[in-house]
């Protein structure tokens, strides 16, 4: 019999919210009530405000907004901090407001039985006279404070949800939780709006708050699974990090870029691959620094733009070193061929960053992005974070033909790998290498091409040296092993000899 | 003039409705002789008074004067405690002293 029953196909209506629509895959249900509950402070109004605001500027839907808890007037000046101007989007009746918040110097008596009717009555009242397409209920948990008869409520609240869903329009109904990891939500509310549930996190890990939301449930349609980070940004609202799938998209064109530096470009193959990402390793003061001047300069020797995101050194020190090394970033940057940004990594939040990179990107559309360096980033930041933070500027230019070259610092002077490495590998598709080595009592420079994904590469292990016109690179270290380890020894010519033997076709280093 | 004016709000004739009609009728009737003001109003026909007076349940009775507002919520079934969610309190009531 079931067989038989035509499936319905649950529509999609996008709402508008930065990467929210990525996640839920088309956005909310069309025409159900969706459950967002979340802990104090885990941002459900805003995520709630931004979807009738987000319906009204992008789709000329207009909304409902029905609030329990606070005074209209409350809501109208905390998401005036979102850039968000509801008076004006009232005044053009795009936004209606139902006051159902309780009037403290008022007191309510309650004798017999009773019903919400009055309440559905003046929902779908304000519904029809703009003609509504979104409605928020928020929070509907205030209401179990007013009315003691929790039982009641939640019966009264399934017959608002049903009377929502026969006027067709999608709804939110924003609900507390108390734990981060617990229940859906206070007051058994999910019994009754169990279509769709979203959860907005904010967890203390590490010391640090971290955001998230997850799509617990989309009965009947499909969602991405999991915890998905976000941030709140003053003038712009909630922005969801979409950060999955990245991983396994890998580069797709062929065309080739120059690094900066020709005898790099001929390790490499012929040059990096335009939308690739290169992870630049190497202990402070081996010249990391310098290949990412290299790559500005190269890209505007070649007519690109390039945006230089700097964590470490203040912007004038990093004007004299460009200059010590052949390229005026100053001239660069009047010529519009180069977008310098200094921050401290302390200065904000990774996902703050996140949101800063991506308007970057997007106002200033550069052909290449250097971070100099990621390390300054790691410092703050949980080892999931960082990752999502990484994942999330690559997601950013993967899809764009950008080159991006991330620097990474190693913790010890010669050999080692950095935390950063293991972390992202799997992200980068080129891994370029710079090692210290003492030898005779001398500290010599080292450049190796590790990972070159999708091409041949040099797999020697090169002497460089730095002067006034920037990075050399010569010839392989022929007898020496161990660098990348950190102990190089000196082979001797019949350990060479029995080395060659081992590999015939010689492969040895 | 009428010394108390209250305001029924209801959400279509269900029994719960008309039952709490008749109920703040005898009340009036029986408690507040001549010196009442009573209007019932369907809150599905006139949802924007529901609007102005911030209803959200049904039924409701609003005593709107004398000041301050009171609200009484539920289908009102028992005088007593009506007469007193509304605070009004009746001279002469012979009743009142059995229902503390």
């Amino acid at each position: 019999m079931m067989e038989t029953m035509p499936i319905a196909v649950v529509e999609k209506l996008e709402t508008g919210i930065p990467g929210f629509d990525f996640i839920s895959e088309g956005g909310l249900p069309r025409g159900r009530t969706v459950l967002v509950s979340g802990s104090a402070g885990s941002g459900k109004t805003i995520f709630a405000s931004q979807f009738l605001v987000e319906g009204v500027q992008k789709h000329d839907e207009a909304g409902v907004f029905v609030t329990f808890e606070e005074h209209p007037r409350d809501i109208r000046r905390n998401v005036g901090t979102f850039g968000w101007n509801f008076s004006e989007l009232e005044a053009k009746k795009k936004i209606v407001f139902v006051d159902a918040a309780p009037d403290p110097a008022e007191e309510i008596t309650v004798i017999g039985d009773y019903d919400f009717g009055a309440l559905l009555a003046r929902i779908e009242h304000a519904i029809r006279k703009i003609g509504a397409k979104r409605v928020v209920l928020d929070s509907v948990g205030a209401i179990f404070g007013h009315f003691f008869d929790g039982h009641r409520v939640r019966h009264e609240l399934f017959r608002i949800a049903t009377g929502l869903r026969e006027m067709g329009v999608t709804a939110i109904l924003t609900a507390e939780r108390v734990d981060e990891y617990g229940e859906i939500a206070r007051h058994g509310i999910e019994e009754f709006v169990a279509d769709a549930v979203i959860i907005l996190r904010n967890v203390l890990e590490e010391e640090k708050r971290r955001r998230t939301i997850e799509i617990l449930k989309f009965r009947g349609t499909s969602h991405r699974k999991g915890e998905y980070p976000f941030t709140i940004v003053p003038n712009e609202g909630l922005i969801v990090i979409p950060i999955s799938a990245v991983e396994l998209k890998q580069r797709s064109g062929d065309t080739r870029v120059t690094s900066g530096n020709s005898q790099l470009d001929a390790m490499c193959g012929g040059g990096l691959f335009r939308d690739s990402i290169i992870l630049v390793s190497g202990a402070t003061g081996t010249g990391k620094t310098l290949l990412g001047t290299h790559f500005v300069d190269g890209g505007a020797a070649a007519g690109e733009r390039c945006l230089l995101l700097a964590y470490e050194e203040s912007r004038e020190q990093l004007g004299r070193n460009a200059i010590g090394w052949g390229t005026d970033f100053d001239r660069l940057e009047h010529e519009g061929q180069l977008r310098v940004v200094c921050e401290y990594p302390e200065s904000a939040s990774l996902e703050d960053h996140l949101v800063r990179i991506k308007n970057h990107i997007e106002d200033f559309n550069p052909h290449r992005i250097a971070i100099d360096s990621l390390s300054a980033m790691e410092r703050m930041s949980t080892t999931r974070g960082f990752r999502e933070f990484v994942l999330g500027v690559t997601s950013f230019i993967k899809d764009k033909e950008v080159t991006g070259l991330f620097t990474s610092t190693t913790p010890t002077l010669t050999g080692g790998t950095s935390v950063t490495e293991a972390h992202i590998s799997s992200i980068t598709d080129s891994i370029i290498l710079l090692r210290y080595v003492e030898l005779y009592g001398e500290m010599k420079r080292a450049i190796t091409v590790l990972k070159m994904r999708g091409s041949e590469h040099d797999k020697d292990i090169r002497e460089f040296r730095i002067d006034g016109n920037g990075m050399h690179i010569g010839s392989p270290f022929r007898n020496v092993a161990g660098i990348l380890a950190g102990n190089p020894m000196q082979i001797t010519a019949s350990e060479m000899e029995r080395l060659d033997q081992m590999f015939p076709e010689g492969t040895a280093l | 003039m009428s010394e108390f004016v209250l305001k029924l709000y209801v959400a279509g004739r269900t029994p719960r409705s008309e039952q709490s009609i008749r109920h703040i009728r005898e009340i009036c009737d029986r408690d507040l002789l001549g010196r009442y003001h009573l209007v019932v109003i369907d809150v599905l026909e006139r949802p924007q008074l529901a609007e102005n007076e911030k209803i959200l349940a049904t039924p409701t009775v609003v005593r709107e004067l004398p000041l301050p507002l009171r609200r009484v919520v539920g289908d009102l079934s028992n005088h007593e405690r009506v007469l007193i969610g509304l605070d009004i309190s009746i001279p002469n009531d012979e009743e009142r002293g059995e229902s503390e």
